[in-house]
């Protein structure tokens, strides 16, 4: 079954869309079904009612969502990315 | 690249001398709103989002950015405006935002759909990625040389 990811950031259209795509590609690229959800920040509990294995975030989380959170500024700096999309898929995979 | 296809000229900002991060999104949202890409209240939501939601992003190399957006409701019609400091300005840290992060670029999105602007937004990321365009970026001395830098 796919698994759901959150993918939040200020505006839930920016910065969270770059992360997305990448997202969507990095698993693709390993084989795992992901499906992605764009939200702002303080739109993230509502989409927890619906279930999700994981948040990555390119803004401040202000509260503990009790699902593990990835920070994902590296899809935006390049800074670590290849820890943070195995950090991602390490979390999704099997 | 297609930043450049977004980058609104008039919205271009060599050596801005600027103290704090307030007047450098001043100062681009005016140009942005001048030239009709943005509403009347987008620099208030940008200072208010800067506040609360920063956009400071530490870089790979010598200089860092900013990159301040506010949702479509604020936007006519997509554009990038860009500003490069004189001196460093502290922005915060996007995903950890009580970290100082000093500035020597700026770039406003302005962004006038969900989304749709995926290849803008990526192009931008890839700008954001290469420590060697950012240092040419913040040193151009023309608006034509950063079109160059970008296309």
């Amino acid at each position: 079954m796919a698994k759901t990811v959150i993918v939040s950031c200020g505006t839930g259209i920016a910065t969270s869309t770059v992360a997305a795509k990448a997202i969507e590609e990095a698993c693709k690229a390993a084989g795992v079904a992901v499906i992605t959800k764009q939200c702002k920040g303080q739109e993230i509990p509502e989409l927890l009612k619906q279930g999700a294995d994981l948040i990555v975030t390119t803004s401040t989380m202000r509260f503990d969502p009790g699902i593990p959170v990835v920070k994902g500024l590296a899809f935006l700096t390049g800074i670590g990315i290849e820890q943070v999309v195995e950090e991602i898929l390490g979390y999704l995979r099997d | 690249m297609n930043i450049s296809d977004y980058l609104c000229k008039e919205a271009v900002i060599l050596g801005l001398d600027a103290a704090f991060s307030e007047e450098v999104i001043r100062e681009l949202g005016g140009k942005l709103r001048d030239q009709g890409f943005v509403k009347e209240d987008f620099i208030e939501a940008a200072l208010e989002r800067e506040a609360n939601m920063p956009t400071g992003l530490p870089l790979g190399g010598e200089y860092n950015a900013a990159i301040p957006h506010v949702d479509i409701e604020y936007v006519n019609k997509s554009a990038l405006g860009l500003a490069t400091l004189k001196d460093e300005v502290v922005f915060y840290n996007m995903v950890e935002s009580d970290e100082e992060v000093p500035c020597r670029l700026v770039i406003m999105l302005a962004l006038d759909k969900p989304k749709s602007q995926i290849e803008m937004l990526q192009s931008v990321a890839a700008v954001l990625q290469n420590p060697e365009i950012i240092q040419n970026l913040v040193h151009a001395k023309t608006t034509e040389e950063i079109f160059e830098i970008l296309s």
